[in-house]
C-alpha cells in the first residue's frame, strides 16, 4: 500500500459530533489529551445539545467537540472547522447551519444512512451531502457502524473509539499515548473491556488507513513545563481556593453553576463551606454577611442573578465590605441567551445601583488568567474594603485551555482571622483623606464594638444626614478607586505601538483580536491592541495610548448599532458598552464593533471588521 | 487621680469583666413616645447583662424599618442592613463565624413581606441564631401602609376604605415549615413574659423564632385591642417547658396547658380563631439539625500546609 501523503500543518480545527449519548465528548477529550501529552497546544469548546433529552437523529440532539490544535500557544477557539468526524447527517446539519464549517472542510460521516429503511433520512443525508460537496468539501463516507459491529455488537458502546482511531490516524498521533490514555478511562473497568477499546482504536486507525491517502502533521514539541488542561469555570474555582476563599454562597445560573460545582468538590476537601441560597439575593446576603464577619466569601452568578443582587451590590459598597462577585456572562437582557456568551454586562456592573456605587471590575481574558484573577481580587476586596466584580463569559466558563500548572503557596491565603483587641476611640470609617482607605474592624474584636448601616453614615458609623458628611463619604469611596489606580500599569500594547489603528477590548475576545492583528500586520498594516484587565478604575494612560494611533475602535460582544444601519448617524447610533465609556473617559472618538452572536467572534471576522474600518476615509 | 471601689478593683485584678446595662448601651434610641421599641430593647439589654454576654460576641442584623433600628441602640456589633434580607446577612454572619452570637431583629413588612423568602427558607435552615420579629401589624416608618399582618378591614394611606386581604396568620405558616425548631409569641406589653421568651430564645440552639405583639402609638395604637388597652383574645401558654407564665398574668387572659413540643398541638392553637394571639412557646424541638453545625462538620480544619498539598492533588487531575 502507498504511504499516505503528509500535511504539514502550524494548527488545525476538528469537530466531533454525534447524537447525545454516542460518546464524542470522551472520545474527543482523550484526542485532546493526548494531543497536549504530545505538545501541541489547544482550546476546546464543548457542543452541548440545546435540550435535555432531545430526539435522537436531529440538529437539536447534537454533542461534541470543538478542538483547536495548534503547534503555537493557543488563546480562543480559531476559525472555521476543518475536520469534521460525524455519526450522523443531522448532526452534520447542525453545524453546516451554524456557519461553523469552512468550505473545503473534511467529512468524516457514517454511510449507514445512505441505505436507511427510511426514505426521507436516505434523501437529507445525500441532500446534505451533495450541498457540502458542491461547496468544495471533501467527503469520507464510512461505514462506522458496520465495522464497530464486527467487534461487538452494541455499536453505541464503541464506535465512539472506532471514530477516535480513524482521528489517530488522521492527525498522526502516538497510538501508544492513545491506547494508554483508553485504559486509563476504562481502569475501573476489566482488562477484557480496556482490550475491547484498544481492539476498536485500532480498528478505527486502520479504516481510515485503507479510505484516507493523507495524514495531518501538528509539529509538537512537549512541554518544558507542567501544563494543566481545564475550563475557565474550574479555573475561577480553583484560583478561589488558592486564593483563600474558604465559602461560597451561590444560586444556580447557567453558564455559571459548574463553578460552584468544582468548589463545592475542592472546599469538601479543603475546609470550606458551599451554601445554596434559596435566591440571588440571599446568595449575596450571605456571602457578605459571612465577609462582613472576616470570613474570605464569594459569590458566583450570571446576568439575571446580578440584576438581582443589585441592591446588596449597592449595600457592599455603602458598608465598605469586602466582598468579590464574579458573574460569567450569557447573553441578554432577560433570560437571553442562556448557554451563550456575550459580554453585556459591563455597564450594568459599572451603574445598575441608585447613586454612586465605586466599585472594581476585572475581567481575565483567558481560562489561566481566570485562574490568577481571583488571587488578585481578594487582595483589592480586602486592602480597599471593596466590592469586586470579576466578569468571565460563556465562552470561558466551557473553553478548555491548556497552561502552565500554577505554583501554590500559602502566601496568597489570608491571615487568621483577626480577633485582636481594638483600642478604645477607634473609628470603623476612619477614613484617610489622601486615599479614602480605613481599617477594617472585624465582629469579635474586642472593644471594636460598631455599627456598620446601609445609610450614609459618619467615620463613627452613626447615621448621618449632614450635607457635607455625604459629600464627604462619597468622597472616600471614590477616593479608593483613585488610589488603586495609581498601583496600576499602564497597559501593554500588543502589535505597533502606534500607527493608523488602535483595536480596544476586554474579555476574551482579547485571543481572537490578536490574531487578527498578527494577520494584518504581516500584510503590512500599522495596527496595534490592547485589551483592558481593569475596567474599574481604568487603568493609567489611555488617552496617551489613543493619541499614538490615527483611529482606535472598541471590539466587544454586546450590542451596538451598526454605521450602515438604517437612521443610524451620529445624533442616533448607540455604541458598544466599552466603547461608550472610553469615549467620556479619554473623549476620543472610539468607534466600536460588536457582535451578539451567542459565540465568540473568529479571528478572520475581526479582520475583516479591522480592514473595513482602516479602508474607511473618516476617523 | 481616680480611686477604684473595691469591688472594681477586684475585678480589675482578678480580670474578671463585669458587664454593667451601660455595656450594652449604643445610642440614644429615637423611637416615638410610647413605641414598644424600647421595651423589646431593655429586655434584651437586661438579659444580656444577667447572662454576662461580652458585647464583641454579639452581632445584631436588622433590615429597614422602625425595628432595625435596634442594632444602633445596642453596643454590640450591629449590621443595619437592606429591606427583607436581615436574615440573609445574620446566615451569613453565622456561617462564616459560627463562634458569634446572631442576634436578628426585624419588622412586620420586613420579615413577613418583602424578606418573605428569606423568612421561610431560614426558618428551614434552623441557622443557630435569635431572631425577634417586632409585629405592630402595621409601615410605620413609612407612614401608615398595610402589612401582611394588618387586621381585614383596617383603613391605613393605601386603604383608605379599609384592607381587603385577611391578615396572614404567621404562626400557622411557620409551624408548616420543616425544620422550625422555636417559635414563640410574646408582647411588648407584658414585660415579665417578654423577658423570659426572649432569654429562652437566647438559650435555644437554632434558629428561636420570637413574634413580639406591639402596637405603633402612632399608626396602629388599635392593634390587639381598642383604644390601647388589651382587650383582645390572648390566652396564655403554659407548659413546663415552655415559657413560665406569672400570676399577674392570670388576671389579664385565659391560661391553657399545651406541650410545646407538640407540633400537631401547635398547628391547633395557632389556627384557632379565638387563640388567635396565643403567648407563649408554641412549638419546641431541640433536635432538629443546626445548619451551621451540619456544614462546619464536614468542612474539617487543615492547616495552611495541608490545604496546599491537598490543593496540588486537586491540580494533579488536571495535569497533562
Amino acid at each position: 500500500m502507498k504511504e499516505p501523503k503528509k500535511i504539514k500543518l502550524e494548527e488545525h480545527i476538528v469537530e466531533f459530533v454525534c447524537d447525545a449519548g454516542e460518546g464524542a465528548q470522551k472520545a474527543a477529550v482523550s484526542f485532546a489529551k493526548v494531543s497536549a501529552k504530545m505538545g501541541n497546544s489547544l482550546w476546546t469548546v464543548e457542543i452541548i445539545p440545546s435540550e435535555i433529552q432531545p430526539p435522537p437523529h436531529t440538529m437539536g440532539s447534537t454533542s461534541g467537540n470543538r478542538i483547536r490544535l495548534s503547534s503555537k500557544p493557543v488563546t480562543n477557539g480559531g476559525n472555521l472547522t476543518n475536520v469534521v468526524v460525524a455519526f450522523n447527517e443531522m448532526n452534520l446539519l447542525s453545524r453546516i447551519k451554524g456557519k461553523m464549517l469552512a468550505n473545503d472542510v473534511v467529512v468524516i460521516i457514517d454511510n449507514k444512512w445512505a441505505n436507511d429503511s427510511d426514505e426521507t433520512i436516505r434523501k437529507q443525508y445525500r441532500e446534505i451531502l451533495d450541498d457540502l460537496k458542491t461547496k468544495g468539501a471533501n467527503i469520507y463516507e464510512v461505514p462506522i457502524e458496520e465495522k464497530t459491529m464486527t467487534l461487538i455488537d452494541n455499536p453505541q458502546r464503541g464506535k465512539n473509539m472506532v471514530a477516535l482511531g480513524m482521528l489517530g490516524y488522521l492527525y498522526t498521533r502516538d497510538m501508544d499515548i492513545l491506547a494508554d490514555e483508553i485504559r486509563s478511562i476504562f481502569k475501573k473497568k476489566s482488562k477484557e473491556i480496556q482490550d475491547n477499546n484498544v481492539a476498536l482504536l485500532t480498528l478505527g486507525y486502520e479504516l481510515a488507513k485503507e479510505t484516507i491517502d493523507f495524514q495531518y502533521v501538528i509539529e509538537s514539541t512537549p512541554f518544558k513545563v507542567p501544563m494543566v488542561a481545564m475550563n475557565g469555570n474550574e479555573a475561577v474555582a480553583l484560583g478561589a481556593v488558592a486564593a483563600g476563599f474558604e465559602h461560597c454562597s451561590m444560586y444556580p445560573i447557567t453558564p455559571a453553576t459548574s463553578a460552584t460545582h468544582a468548589l463545592s468538590e475542592y472546599f469538601g476537601r479543603m475546609g470550606g463551606i458551599v451554601h445554596q441560597a434559596e435566591d440571588e439575593i440571599a446568595a449575596i446576603g450571605v456571602a457578605l454577611g459571612s465577609y462582613y464577619a472576616g470570613r474570605p466569601t464569594l459569590t458566583i452568578t450570571s446576568g439575571p442573578g446580578m440584576a438581582l443582587k443589585t441592591e446588596f451590590l449597592g449595600l457592599t459598597v455603602m458598608t465598605e465590605t469586602p466582598l468579590v462577585v464574579v458573574d460569567v456572562q450569557r447573553g441578554g437582557p432577560s433570560t437571553g441567551l442562556p448557554t451563550k456568551i456575550e459580554q453585556g454586562d459591563l455597564l450594568s456592573s459599572l451603574f445598575s445601583t441608585p447613586g454612586d456605587a465605586p466599585k472594581v471590575i476585572m475581567a481575565p481574558t483567558d481560562i489561566e488568567e481566570c485562574y490568577h484573577v481571583m488571587i488578585t481580587a481578594r487582595k483589592i476586596a480586602e486592602e480597599f474594603r471593596m466590592l469586586v466584580i470579576v466578569l468571565t463569559d460563556a465562552n470561558l466558563a466551557t473553553g478548555t485551555q491548556l497552561y502552565p500548572r500554577p505554583k501554590l503557596s500559602t502566601e496568597s491565603f489570608p491571615l487568621p482571622i483577626d480577633t485582636s483587641p481594638i483600642p478604645p476611640g477607634t473609628k470603623p470609617y476612619d477614613w484617610d483623606e489622601e486615599t479614602g482607605l480605613s481599617r477594617r474592624i472585624i465582629p469579635g474584636q474586642p472593644g471594636g464594638m460598631c455599627r456598620t448601616t446601609s445609610l450614609n453614615h459618619s467615620p463613627e458609623g452613626k447615621v448621618n444626614h449632614d450635607p457635607d458628611m455625604n459629600q464627604k463619604a462619597h468622597r472616600m469611596r471614590s477616593r479608593k478607586l483613585m488610589t488603586l489606580q495609581k498601583s496600576l500599569k499602564k497597559p501593554d500594547v500588543y502589535g505597533d505601538k502606534e500607527g493608523d489603528l488602535l483595536v480596544v477590548s476586554w474579555g476574551s475576545i482579547k485571543g481572537p483580536i490578536d490574531e487578527a492583528v498578527d494577520n494584518l500586520r504581516k500584510e503590512g498594516k500599522k495596527v496595534g491592541s490592547v485589551s483592558l484587565q481593569f475596567l474599574s478604575p481604568f487603568p493609567p494612560g489611555l488617552k496617551e495610548i489613543f493619541s499614538k494611533y490615527k483611529k482606535v475602535m472598541v471590539v466587544e460582544l454586546n450590542y451596538s448599532d451598526d454605521w450602515d444601519d438604517p437612521m443610524v448617524n451620529e445624533d442616533t447610533r448607540r455604541y458598544s458598552q466599552l466603547s461608550m465609556l472610553l469615549r467620556s473617559h479619554t473623549l476620543v472618538d472610539v468607534d466600536c464593533f460588536s457582535r451578539v452572536y451567542g459565540r465568540p467572534l473568529m479571528p478572520m471576522e475581526i479582520y475583516d471588521a479591522l480592514s473595513k474600518k482602516l479602508a474607511q476615509k473618516s476617523k | 487621680m481616680e480611686t477604684l471601689q473595691l469591688e472594681e478593683y477586684i475585678e480589675e485584678q482578678c480580670e474578671i469583666k463585669n458587664y454593667t446595662l451601660e455595656d450594652y448601651e449604643g445610642d440614644v434610641p429615637r423611637w416615638c413616645k410610647g413605641c414598644g421599641d424600647f421595651g423589646i430593647l431593655s429586655s434584651v439589654q437586661k438579659m444580656f447583662r444577667d447572662e454576662q454576654v461580652a458585647p464583641e460576641s454579639v452581632v445584631a442584623v436588622s433590615g429597614i424599618g422602625c425595628s432595625s433600628r435596634f442594632p444602633h441602640y445596642l453596643n454590640t456589633y450591629g449590621f443595619h442592613g437592606i429591606h427583607g434580607r436581615a436574615m440573609t446577612i445574620a446566615t451569613g454572619v453565622k456561617l462564616g463565624r459560627p463562634d458569634l452570637k446572631v442576634l436578628v431583629t426585624m419588622g412586620d413588612g420586613d420579615c413577613f413581606s418583602i424578606g418573605g423568602g428569606h423568612w421561610l427558607h431560614g426558618m428551614r435552615y434552623n441557622t443557630d441564631m435569635t431572631v425577634l420579629v417586632f409585629d405592630n401589624e402595621i409601615y410605620a416608618l413609612t407612614k401608615n401602609q398595610v402589612s401582611p399582618t394588618t387586621h381585614c378591614g383596617t383603613s391605613t394611606n393605601t386603604t383608605p376604605h379599609g384592607s381587603v386581604l385577611k391578615e396572614m396568620n404567621v404562626l400557622s405558616v411557620m409551624l408548616g415549615i420543616t425544620n422550625v425548631s422555636f417559635l414563640a409569641q410574646t408582647a411588648s406589653w407584658t414585660p415579665g413574659h417578654l423577658d423570659k421568651t426572649i432569654r429562652a430564645a437566647w438559650h435555644h440552639k437554632g434558629t428561636a423564632f420570637v413574634r413580639i405583639l406591639q402596637k405603633c402609638p402612632i399608626f396602629s395604637p388599635q392593634a390587639f385591642g381598642q383604644d390601647g388597652k388589651v382587650k383582645a383574645p390572648f390566652t396564655f401558654l403554659r407548659d413546663e417547658n415552655g415559657i413560665p407564665v406569672d400570676k399577674v398574668f392570670e388576671k389579664m387572659a385565659p391560661i391553657i396547658d399545651h406541650n410545646c413540643k407538640d407540633l400537631e398541638a401547635a398547628k391547633k392553637i395557632a389556627m384557632m380563631e379565638e387563640t388567635s394571639s396565643p403567648l407563649g412557646l408554641l412549638y419546641y424541638n431541640p433536635s432538629i439539625p443546626v445548619y451551621n453545625e451540619e456544614l462546619h462538620a464536614t468542612a474539617d480544619k487543615i492547616t495552611p500546609e495541608e490545604k496546599v498539598a491537598r490543593l496540588n492533588e486537586e491540580l494533579d487531575k488536571y495535569t497533562i
